[in-house]
C-alpha cells in the first residue's frame, strides 16, 4: 500500500484502486511470430491476422462465422444440442467438468458452430470450428451439427463451407468419436451425389480424425499460410521415426507442394476467393433452375 | 515366463507344461501316469475358464493382441473355401499390411479385404506391424469399387494399431487416403460388413469399417485411441493405460451395450488362438446370414439403412 492510501480515510479506499493503474487485459497483444506489440481492436480489424508479417492467429469459430458471413440473420443449426457424458468418462479430470470448463470458457455448448447465412449475396451454410473448446475435438455434437447442416444443404440446394481447427476425435466419447468421421463422411458423400459443393478451409492446427474425414473431403481444399494439417501429429512421428521432421514438414506450403490442397488463400481474401469458387461450382446447377423457373412460369 | 502366454496366462502356461512334461515321462515309462494327466488337464480347464471369465478391459485388450492371435490370412483358408490375394494401388506400392482378393464361400463371391500382421520379427517388419500407409488404403479402396462393378458382397477384417504415423505416410496424403474410403464405403451399392477381429485401432480401422453391419470377437477391441495413446496424453503417462483401457468401453460386450457394433461372435476360453477353426466357423456363419439378408435389399433400401444407420451414430442432449 502506498503512502497516499494509508493517508486516506477507510471507507473511501477501494480494493479494485490498486488494479486501475494497470492497462486493461488484453488491450495490446504481441504477435507469437514477429514479436510485434499489436493494438487488440486494430488487429480484431484486421481478422486476428498480424498486420506486420501476416501471421494468422487463432479465430474462435463464432467470431469466424461473422467475419466471413454477410451481416444479418443467421440461422443456428444444432444450437439445441448439447454434449452428454454416456461413458462417465473421468481421467484425471471428469469429462463433465471439462465440458462445463470449456462451455464456461468459450460461451459455446460445443466445437462446431453451425449457421445458414450469406456469402456476398449467395446463401450458403458455413460451420466452424473452436479450437478453444478441448481443441476442437470431434464428438457427437461436433458430428450431429456437421451432418445437419450438411442434410440441410441438400434440402435447400445449397453449397457448405467448414472451417476446420481440430486436434481430431474427442477421446472422451470413446468410439463414438471415432464414429462421427465415419458420418460427417457419409454426409459430405450424399451432398457429392447431389452436385451440391463442399469447400473446406483448413486452419491451424487440423490433425487427426477431423483431418482424415470432412477435412480432406472438400471438392476444393483451401488452407491459411503456414497451418499444421496431418493425420498423425509431428511428436508422433518424431516418435515412431525417430530423426528430426524438415522444416515445413505439414505445414499448407508442403500440403500444397505434395498435392494434398489446391490453393492457400490469406484470411482477408476468403470471403471473395470462396465466393467466386462457389458461383462457378454452382452456376451450372442455377441456370437449370433458372430454366426450369421458366418453364414453370410458360406452363402457368 | 513363456512369452507365448500373457502375465494373467502364466498359471495356464505352467499346469500345460507340467502336463507336457507328464507325457513325455509317461512315453518312456510304463508307469501309468494317465489319471494324474487327467487331473491336470481338468484343473487347467477350470482354471482357464475362472480366468477367462473375469477379464479386465486390460487383459482383453492384451489378448487383442496376443502373439497367438490368428491374423486374417490364418483365417482365410479357414472361413473360405477359394481367395486370390491381388496387390497394389495401381499409384504407389503394395501395401502388405492390407490384403485383399475375391473370395468364395458356399458358392457365394465376396471380396475380402483386411489387414494383416506377421508373426515372426521378419514378417511384422514386412507387414509394418499391420499399420497400412496411404496406398494400402487405396489398393482397399481399388478392390471395393472393383467389388461393386461386379455386384461382390464386400467382407473386412479389420485387426491394425492404427495407420502408420510416418513421414512418406503423410507426404502421399493419410488424411485423404482414409477420408475417402469413409466416404466411398458410405455408398457402395453392395453390402458391406465387417469384422473386428483383433485390434480396431482408431481411424486406421474405421478405414475399412464402414458398413451395414459390423460384428467384433469377444476378446477383440475397438476404439478411437490405443490405451497407451489415450493414457500418455490424459494422463501424461503409458503406465496408466490399463485404467485408460476400462475407462474408453473398447471391449466387444461394451460397444454392444452401447449399439456401437452389431453383433459379438463368442471365443473358446483362453481365446481364438486356442481354437481357430471353432471362431472361423462361426465367422462363416455370420457371414452367410448376413449377406443372405443385405442381399435380398432392394440397393436403394440397403443404402438408406446404412445411412440411417452412420447417421444414428452419436449421444448428445436435445434441449
Amino acid at each position: 500500500m502506498s503512502w497516499f492510501q494509508k493517508l486516506m480515510p477507510s471507507r473511501i479506499r477501494t480494493e479494485g484502486a490498486s488494479k486501475s493503474r494497470k492497462v486493461p487485459d488484453g488491450l495490446w497483444t504481441k504477435c507469437k511470430s514477429c514479436d510485434a506489440v499489436l493494438y487488440r481492436p486494430e488487429l480484431e480489424r484486421n481478422l486476428n491476422v498480424c498486420p506486420k508479417c501476416d501471421h494468422h492467429m487463432t479465430l474462435t469459430g463464432r467470431a469466424r462465422l461473422e467475419a466471413f458471413l454477410d451481416e444479418g440473420d443467421h440461422v443456428e443449426i444444432g444450437a439445441e444440442l448439447a454434449p452428454v457424458d454416456v461413458l462417465k468418462f473421468k481421467d484425471t479430470k471428469k469429462y463433465r467438468d471439462r465440458l462445463v470448463a470449456s462451455q464456461k470458457a468459450t460461451g459455446e455448448k460445443d466445437a462446431l458452430v453451425a449457421l445458414r447465412g450469406k456469402l456476398l449475396e449467395m446463401e450458403l451454410n458455413a460451420c466452424a470450428f473452436d479450437f478453444r473448446f478441448m481443441g476442437g475435438s470431434m464428438g457427437s455434437v461436433v458430428g450431429e451439427r456437421f451432418a445437419l447442416a450438411a442434410q440441410d444443404c441438400i434440402e435447400r440446394g445449397l453449397p457448405l463451407v467448414c472451417f476446420a481447427a481440430s486436434g481430431g476425435a474427442r477421446m472422451q466419447e470413446g468410439l463414438f468419436s471415432l464414429m462421427q468421421m465415419a458420418k460427417t463422411s457419409a454426409a459430405l458423400a450424399r451432398m457429392a451425389e447431389e452436385g451440391l459443393p463442399y469447400i473446406v478451409v483448413l486452419t491451424h492446427p487440423t490433425t487427426g480424425g477431423v483431418s482424415a474425414s470432412l477435412g480432406m473431403l472438400g471438392d476444393i481444399n483451401l488452407a491459411e499460410p503456414n497451418a499444421l494439417i496431418g493425420f498423425a501429429g509431428p511428436r508422433v512421428i518424431e516418435q515412431t521415426v525417430r530423426e528430426k521432421l524438415p522444416e515445413g514438414f505439414q505445414r499448407s506450403e508442403f500440403l500444397l507442394e505434395k498435392g494434398a490442397i489446391d490453393q492457400i488463400v490469406d484470411r482477408r481474401e476468403l470471403r471473395q476467393r470462396v465466393h467466386g469458387l462457389l458461383t462457378m461450382l454452382m452456376a451450372p446447377r442455377r441456370s437449370q433452375e433458372a430454366r426450369e423457373g421458366e418453364l414453370v412460369d410458360e406452363d402457368s | 515366463m513363456n512369452p507365448n502366454y500373457l502375465d494373467f496366462e502364466q498359471p495356464i502356461a505352467e499346469l500345460e507344461a507340467k502336463i507336457r512334461e507328464l507325457r513325455n515321462v509317461g512315453s518312456g515309462v510304463s508307469m501309468n501316469l494317465e489319471e494324474e494327466i487327467q487331473r491336470l488337464e481338468q484343473k487347467c480347464r477350470e482354471r482357464t475358464e475362472t480366468i477367462f471369465s473375469e477379464l479386465s478391459d486390460w487383459q482383453i485388450s492384451q489378448l487383442a493382441r496376443h502373439p497367438q492371435r490368428p491374423y486374417t490370412l490364418d483365417y482365410v483358408p479357414m472361413v473360405f473355401d477359394r481367395f486370390e490375394e491381388l496387390h497394389g494401388d495401381r499409384h504407389f506400392a503394395d501395401d502388405h499390411a492390407i490384403v485383399g482378393g475375391p473370395a468364395m464361400l458356399d458358392g457365394l463371391s465376396v471380396m475380402l479385404i483386411g489387414h494383416q500382421k506377421g508373426r515372426d520379427t521378419r514378417e511384422k517388419v514386412y507387414r509394418n506391424f499391420g499399420m497400412p500407409r496411404p496406398e494400402g488404403y487405396r489398393k482397399a479402396q481399388r478392390l471395393m469399387e472393383m467389388a461393386a462393378r461386379f455386384r461382390m458382397p464386400i467382407v473386412t477384417f479389420i485387426d491394425t494399431p492404427g495407420a502408420y504415423p510416418g513421414v512418406g505416410a503423410e507426404e502421399r496424403g493419410q488424411s485423404e487416403a482414409i477420408a475417402r474410403n469413409l466416404a466411398v464405403m458410405a455408398r457402395l451399392p453392395v453390402p458391406v460388413i465387417c469384422f473386428v477381429i483383433g485390434e480396431g485401432g482408431s481411424g486406421g480401422a474405421l478405414a475399412i469399417g464402414v458398413g451395414d453391419r459390423t460384428t467384433m470377437l469377444q476378446y477383440s477391441i475397438y476404439s478411437v485411441i490405443s490405451p497407451e495413446g489415450c493414457a500418455s496424453i490424459l494422463w501424461k503417462s503409458a503406465d496408466k493405460a490399463p485404467v485408460a483401457a476400462e475407462a474408453m468401453s473398447l471391449t466387444a460386450n461394451k460397444l454392444k451395450k452401447l449399439k456401437l457394433i452389431d453383433k459379438v461372435i463368442k471365443e473358446p476360453a483362453g481365446g481364438a488362438h486356442r481354437s481357430p477353426h471353432e471362431v472361423a466357423v462361426r465367422i462363416r456363419e455370420t457371414i452367410v446370414a448376413q449377406i443372405d439378408y443385405l442381399a435380398s435389399q432392394p440397393v436403394e433400401t440397403l443404402l438408406s439403412e446404412r445411412y440411417q444407420r452412420l447417421m444414428a451414430h452419436g449421444a448428445f442432449e436435445q434441449a
